[in-house]
């Protein structure tokens, strides 16, 4: 005995609609291919059309309004199984909402079978025009007929790499049309030309389906027909953990730090403030300090200013901010003015390490003026910096900081660590 | 082991190891981090197209028993509004990270905020609610991003991980022993030969579950109102009762997804309460009136939502109450009080900085602690 699909002989559809054809013959086409109930996933969208869920005893899935394909792209990624059928049923409506979702089902070729219910209007809100609605054609919201051609979606998914696409006109047996679609890997979609028999019908009175098709230059044919592989979806199983051992950081220092200290850097995108702070922190936490880093710079990454909050504490740091940092490090005119704030809120014990190149500002903090850029390079000014608060302060131990520097993509440079090591008598 | 690492990371491994298996993501500041850890961690990784595809594709590999992960920030979580409605209805277990930033609209990409509570508490068409757990230190992007896959899975529902740019992006020494082992979550399917009934309900209020690739029993899942045989049938007491038995699921097992910390200063009259970013804030200034004689009593909440009566019954057995957040008119206090907060109730806000802790010692002391 065939299979049945459809569990009523009343289907929820008007007199004569097209649905009515479309389900039925749906019914017909997955007998032909010998599919099972439970191998077939019908999703549905919104309008007439999505009230079929109840009369199909395949498994269902009925979302939202224009999503269906979107939705059913993942079940059939989620499933990952070329014999199980995805098939979803969609209206014009639905296909103008998510038409993204479409396009995107189709240039990612996932396994399923989009069914698409033109007939040419929104029928469950009154009649509107969807985007798919030919040109001249009437509906009830627009009695002058639709301005312009509406969007050919069978072109439209086969430029975007459909495997299977087909226009019919829904009349007579389909069965053999939609089992060629539904028989295809990746993915397919076969729109069903119809006239809505609620309100097409009566805004364009006599109008005969094929005669539309005809005058609206509508194609009833074949748009795309590739062997495509089915879709697999890439599952690495072996991807390692986030918990790397080359993140530890091994005490090897002792740090006379006996409070907090906040630190801002402020210099210019592309000269190493990001990797200064990076640097810094982790020799902090080479001589057991707990420590926090921040970064700030504009969305536009690789221009502008840089900046770094660094904490560096014997203690657990809870709260991060800085409103007032201990120590302000700035190398460039852009770094100076996005720091401008804060030097004009520092205090005698805030300490400013500045470069020589920068008009001095006035200030309350404690002034240190280098060359940093003068003879080390902008790239490495922001490090330099930091080099200059460790011989001012003693916070880590020089060692430290040299030899986390040592290891780093820094030190490439054998310039920069004659130079450094020459000016911090290394 | 210490290590230098940022929330991010922490989540996102213990996402994946709490039993989370396929992370779907469209870029957005601040959330970015988790993106990318999640391309490196995630057995399956994709990269939708936009947020509604995003929310979408969790929904399908859902249906297919997959527990699925997203990470964004509010102009993509207002896209994915009327998903995570579809998803709620489904009763599609998934996590949706929300990494708060300044709003509203675009805002400021790259400033935190805590701006989102209210929209939360608002984001099902009836006023129903949706699991919110928040972090609100290091520890807890590991331990609530665990819960939140295991509330998900448990109680068959869509849960919102919030969180905020700072916390998610700014990096710390952290030493990585300190970690519990999380334990992956196992998934519970319908096994009988019985009938299976999509939305029937357990003593728990939990439907059993089955993914749409079993070749045994129908599954059927619907976005509309429904019956227990997931049939779209309007206004039938069958379809509203179930409408109904999906809010008493999330309320009436509160007690199993209900986490928050509660440092009771015996002496004192003041109770300090925060949550997400401000919490560390709150935490450093009741360390430092504790050191000079002070002691108060400090909340941070971590279910959010729905509102643990847990919270307003600790509130009321407190002359004053400090609220801290960083938005502009105190959401959460909003939520836990209405737009009239009793007179002993006190916030401190801030937007586009953090709040520091010397706000909140001043305020306490204001009210005379």
């Amino acid at each position: 005995m065939e299979t049945k699909f459809i569990n009523t002989n009343t289907l929820p559809f008007c007199k004569g609609c097209t649905h009515t054809t479309i389900s039925q013959n749906t019914e017909k086409a997955l007998q032909k291919l010998g599919k099972d109930l439970l191998d077939v996933i019908l999703v549905t969208d919104i309008g007439c059309l999505g009230i079929i869920d109840k009369a199909f005893d395949t498994h269902t899935v009925h979302g939202l309004h224009g999503r269906s394909v979107a939705l059913a792209s993942g079940v059939s990624a989620g499933i990952n199984n070329p014999d199980k059928k995805v098939i979803v049923f969609i209206g014009d409506g639905g296909a103008t909402i998510g038409m993204q979702h479409l396009l995107d089902a189709a240039h990612n070729g996932y396994n399923m079978t989009v069914v698409v219910h033109n007939n040419m209007l929104y029928g469950m809100t009154g009649g509107q025009p969807s985007e798919l609605t030919p040109e001249g054609f009437r509906t009830p919201t627009l009695p002058d007929g639709a301005p312009h051609k509406g969007y050919d979606i069978c072109d439209l998914v086969a430029t975007a790499g459909a495997s299977y696409v087909s226009r019919i006109a829904g009349i007579g047996d389909i069965s053999d049309q939609l089992a060629e679609a539904f028989s295809r890997d990746g993915f397919s979609l076969i729109e069903v030309m119809e006239i809505c028999t609620s309100y097409g019908v009566k805004s364009n009175p006599g109008m005969k389906l094929k005669s539309l098709i005809q005058e609206a230059g509508i194609e009833i044919k074949v748009y795309a027909d590739d062997q495509t592989k089915a879709y697999e979806t890439n599952k690495k199983e072996d991807q390692p953990t986030l918990f790397s051992p080359k993140l530890g950081i091994d005490k090897e220092f002792t740090s006379q730090l006996v409070q907090a200290v906040r630190i801002f850097l402020s210099g210019t995108a592309g000269e190493g403030v990001q990797s200064g702070a990076s640097l810094f922190v982790k020799a902090g936490m080479r001589c057991g300090l707990n420590v926090t880093k921040k970064g700030s710079y504009p969305v536009t990454v690789g221009v502008g200013f840089s900046a770094s909050n660094i904490i560096l504490s014997p203690e657990p740091i809870l709260y991060t901010g800085a409103p007032r940092p201990d120590v302000i490090i700035v190398t460039s005119v852009e770094g100076l003015k996005f720091a401008q704030k804060l030097i004009d809120n520092a205090t005698e014990d805030t300490l400013l390490i500045i470069d020589s190149s920068l008009e001095t500002p006035t200030t309350n903090a404690r002034l240190i003026v280098h060359h940093f850029r003068e003879h080390f390079g902008g790239r490495y000014a922001i490090l330099v910096g930091l080099y200059e608060y460790i011989r001012q302060s003693e916070a880590i131990p020089m060692e430290a900081l040299h030899k986390q520097f040592l290891g780093s993509h820094m030190a490439g440079s054998e310039k920069l660590v004659k130079l450094i090591e020459e000016e911090f008598g290394l | 082991m210490q290590a230098l690492i940022d929330g991010s990371r922490l989540m996102t491994e213990a996402l994946v190891r709490a039993g989370a298996d396929v992370f779907i993501g469209y870029p957005i500041t601040p959330a970015n981090n988790l993106y990318l850890f999640s391309g490196q961690r995630f057995k399956t990784f994709f990269a939708a197209p936009d947020e509604i595809t995003t929310l979408q594709w969790m929904s399908g590999f859902s249906t297919a028993g997959k527990l699925p992960v997203t990470a964004t920030s509010f102009p993509g979580f207002a896209l994915m509004l009327e998903s995570i409605n579809m998803a709620y209805m489904m009763e599609l277990p998934m996590v949706i990270v929300l990494v708060q930033r300044l709003g509203p609209a675009t805002g400021t990409a790259t400033c935190g905020a805590q701006g989102d509570i209210t929209l939360l508490n608002g984001m099902l068409s009836g006023g129903y609610s949706i699991p919110v757990l928040s972090t609100s230190e290091a520890n807890d992007c590991w331990e609530m991003a665990a819960n939140a896959v295991k509330t998900a899975a448990e109680l068959r529902t869509p849960v919102i991980l919030l969180t905020s740019k700072e916390e998610v992006m700014t990096q710390f020494s952290f030493d990585m022993d300190s970690l519990k082992e999380i334990k992956a979550v196992e998934r519970k399917y319908y096994s009988s030969d019985e009938t299976f009934v999509p939305y029937k309900r357990d003593g728990k209020g939990v439907p059993d579950f089955l993914p749409v690739s079993n070749s045994k029993h129908q599954v059927r899942y619907t976005a509309s109102t429904h019956n227990e045989n997931g049939i779209l049938e309007g206004i039938t007491p069958g379809a509203l009762g179930n409408t109904i038995a999906i809010h008493e699921k999330i309320e009436s097992n509160l007690d199993s997804y209900l986490y928050y910390e509660l440092d009771k200063a015996d002496t004192s009259d003041t109770l300090l309460v925060s949550y997400g970013i401000t919490a560390n804030a709150a935490r450093e200034a009741a360390q430092r009136l504790k050191d000079e004689g002070r002691a108060v009593s400090v909340l941070i909440a971590k279910t959010m939502l729905p509102i643990p009566d847990a919270y307003l019954n600790i509130i009321s057995g407190y002359q004053k109450v400090i609220i801290a957040e960083e938005n502009h008119h105190g959401l959460y206090s909003k939520l836990l009080f209405g737009a009239k907060a009793p007179a002993n109730i006190h916030r401190v806000n801030t937007i586009g900085r953090m709040i520091s802790p010397d706000e909140i010692i001043e305020e306490v002391k204001r009210h005379g602690n």
